[in-house]
């Protein structure tokens, strides 16, 4: 800002020169805030607005007028309550399962991996390459009635023929497990890749044992990872209608598959739309609480 | 401030042999030393002469390859660091971030269930006269500060020996100065044996009763600052210590507990008690302010020619060639007896044989002169 400075300073036509300035930063954000108008602010207020429209008696398919219909919400909740409450659990297991199976690896990759650390990096990050779409089809494959996993899972002596995984609930919440991992596991290993190992070495010189420094020491140290990791997971998984779609059966029906049917196939838009405004006021809600449960603020 | 005497009397702690091996690279290399309870002790040397992994050994973060260390009468070569009774001072103190000054200080003693856990830390708080910061975190603190709660995160817990890696290093001049004397109050006070690591001498000759020089792996010497830095047994302790002139000279005779040395046709004495070799190649070694710019004694070089002259405040150095063309450091105190020599005066250099010493010649003149001083 040393140039900001000296025009201030200069008192000879420093006026339209000063003016010139004052706009860069305007001039600056325009390209982002052109880009977010229209694409984020006028679609979510013409949403806004469908959400409270109604079909008009005899009238066609598709066609709704603006009727301020606040009821729209409660009907549209009160008829898709169960995949609601299906789509933040799916979410919650998915997020805890991605925790649990994330937390280690980042841990490997940050404190035990040396010289193999950006390897195992791009390993994890490795899956963008491919797209989220075929990835969640390769799983049905991989848990498919010919797949590897069943056709293990059948070696076993208690395990009945006629197991099928495609399908479940089981299908649903592995691909979601499965497709937020990366989200999961970067954040996390950016946190505990930032503790200085001295602070590990001091508390077990300090009389702590590798487990209670683990649970005093490193667990607190990387809360900015697993708030942020959760977050990242959670978020798009209790939205996700893929993999409801590609793994799942009707009743496994997520709220963004309800939302999906709603707009494409029943052209239902007033219900689609207060669905999703239903559900992102949940997640706001839901986050917000969390945020400040977790207490991590003061340490990101 | 009443006293905290902590101590209970635990029993020198004993380096046996110990020796440590990275692959092939030897770190630490068949190392003794006693260290008695309740020094204050240092190991001095330059980056990479094994210090602070003979700490890093003490402290239980590294096993070592051969030998052992005991406590008293308790070996603890292989005890885990969290069971030593041995707490560290860490190079960048490596206090919590995530806790209080009260919690990083508390944390040694809710470790080990201790009952009175508050009265104890503010104690601690009040040694090092932090009591008003309790409730802020690390980040919150000076350097200064930070260094001192990482001291009373130690010392809260009453161990039986106090490691601290190179301490002072991450502050500036000013506080490592002071810092230096608040340091050496609280040994006194609480009566723990400190092991201090540094590469910085004149630290290390400020706080501690007695110094080990380390080089490659080995003690060079052990001994008070004033033994080191007078007597010194190697070149690479002499020129480690402060600055030092070392002068090749062949022995002439040795009678009468003096012993006559020359070099290009200048003889010397050296006192006897001060030679520390039986071999007739010696080196004799001459501190640069007790050299003065005289021709009176008897250990004399006459004709020899200023080459540098830099003014310090309180003294001048010089830099004197001698005639065959060795160049000793001369400092002259300035005060009434100052010459203010200029470069390419003739002067003649003179001291006292009791000022000299007298080293093995077949080591090499510069071993510890030009080392990198900031790691």
């Amino acid at each position: 800002m040393a140039f900001l400075h000296g025009a201030t300073k200069s008192k000879s036509g420093g006026g339209s020169a000063l003016k010139k300035r004052s706009l860069t930063p305007y001039l600056l954000l325009a390209p982002g805030l052109i880009w977010l108008i229209t694409f984020f602010v006028i679609p979510i207020f013409s949403l806004a607005s469908t959400s409270t429209m109604v079909r008009p008696q005899g009238a066609q398919i598709g066609t709704y007028v603006q009727e301020l219909r606040f009821a729209n919400y409660v009907d549209a909740f009160l008829a898709n309550q169960e995949q609601y409450v299906r789509s933040f659990l799916y979410a919650g297991i998915a997020t805890i399962l991605a925790l649990a199976i994330s937390y280690p690896l980042a841990y490997m990759i940050a404190f035990k991996a040396g010289k193999y650390r950006n390897i195992l990096l791009v390993l994890v990050v490795a899956p963008f390459f491919t797209s989220f779409l075929l990835r969640t089809v390769a799983w049905s494959q991989i848990l498919g009635d010919e797949g590897p996993v069943l056709s293990t899972l059948r070696l076993l002596p208690f395990v009945d023929e006629s197991l099928r995984l495609t399908a479940t609930p089981f299908a649903v919440v592995s691909g979601l497990t499965y497709n937020f991992l990366p989200f999961m596991t970067l954040p996390l290993y950016a946190s505990l890749e930032r503790i200085d190992p001295r602070t590990l070495e001091a508390s077990g010189d300090l009389y702590a044992s590798g487990f209670t420094t683990f649970r005093k020491v490193t667990v607190p140290l990387s809360m900015p990872g697993v708030v942020a990791g959760t977050l990242l997971t959670f978020i798009p998984a209790a939205g996700d209608y893929v993999n409801a779609a590609l793994l799942g059966n009707p009743s496994t029906k997520m709220i963004g598959n309800v939302i999906e049917s709603r707009f494409f196939a029943v052209v239902d838009y007033p219900t689609a739309a207060a669905l999703s405004f239903t559900l992102m006021a949940t997640i706001l809600i839901l986050v917000t609480l969390y945020i400040r449960k977790s207490g991590t603020d003061e340490l990101v | 401030m009443a006293k905290t005497k902590v101590s209970q009397d635990t029993g020198d702690l004993v380096l046996n042999r110990i020796s440590k091996y990275y692959g092939d690279f030897c770190a630490v290399d068949d190392l003794s030393l006693t260290i008695p309870d309740g020094s204050f002790f240092a190991l001095l040397g330059p980056s990479g002469c094994g210090k602070t992994t003979t700490l890093r050994m003490i402290a239980g973060l590294e096993e070592p390859t051969a030998g052992t260390i005991s406590i008293g009468d308790t070996d603890i070569t292989t005890q885990k660091s969290y069971r030593r009774n041995v707490n560290t001072v860490f190079q960048n103190y490596a206090l919590f971030p995530h806790l209080s000054i009260f919690e990083n200080i508390a944390f040694g003693l809710r470790r080990r269930g201790i009952k009175d856990v508050k009265e104890e830390v503010e104690k601690a708080l009040n040694l090092v006269e932090l009591g008003h910061l309790s409730e802020r975190k690390p980040a919150q603190l000076s350097g200064g500060q930070q260094q001192r709660i990482a001291v009373a995160r130690a010392i809260v817990n009453r161990p039986e020996v106090l490691l601290l890696d190179e301490p002072l290093g991450a502050l500036d001049l000013k506080l490592r100065r002071q810092m230096q004397i608040e340091l050496k109050r609280i040994q006194l006070e609480v009566g723990i044996t400190f092991i201090h690591v540094t590469h910085d001498q004149e630290e290390a000759m400020t706080m501690a009763d007695t110094i080990a020089v380390m080089n490659q792996g080995k003690i060079e010497q052990m001994g008070s600052a004033t033994e080191l830095y007078e007597a010194p047994k190697t070149a690479f302790v002499a020129n480690f210590l402060g600055q030092c002139n070392l002068i090749k000279v062949k022995v002439q005779s040795r009678s009468g507990g003096k012993v006559a040395v020359s070099a290009k046709g200048h003889t010397f004495e050296i006192p006897e008690s001060r030679v520390s070799s039986s071999n007739d190649a010696l080196l004799l070694g001459v501190r640069p302010e007790k050299l003065r710019l005289d021709d009176k004694g008897v250990n004399s070089i006459k004709e020899c020619v200023v080459t540098d002259r830099s003014f310090v405040g309180t003294s001048t150095q010089y830099l004197v060639r001698t005639p065959w063309d060795l160049e000793l450091v001369v400092f002259e105190q300035n005060d009434e007896g100052l010459h203010d020599l200029r470069v390419g005066d003739k002067v003649s250099l003179e001291w006292d044989s009791e000022h000299t010493f007298g080293l093995d010649g077949a080591q090499d003149v510069n071993a510890g002169a030009d080392l990198d001083d900031d790691e």
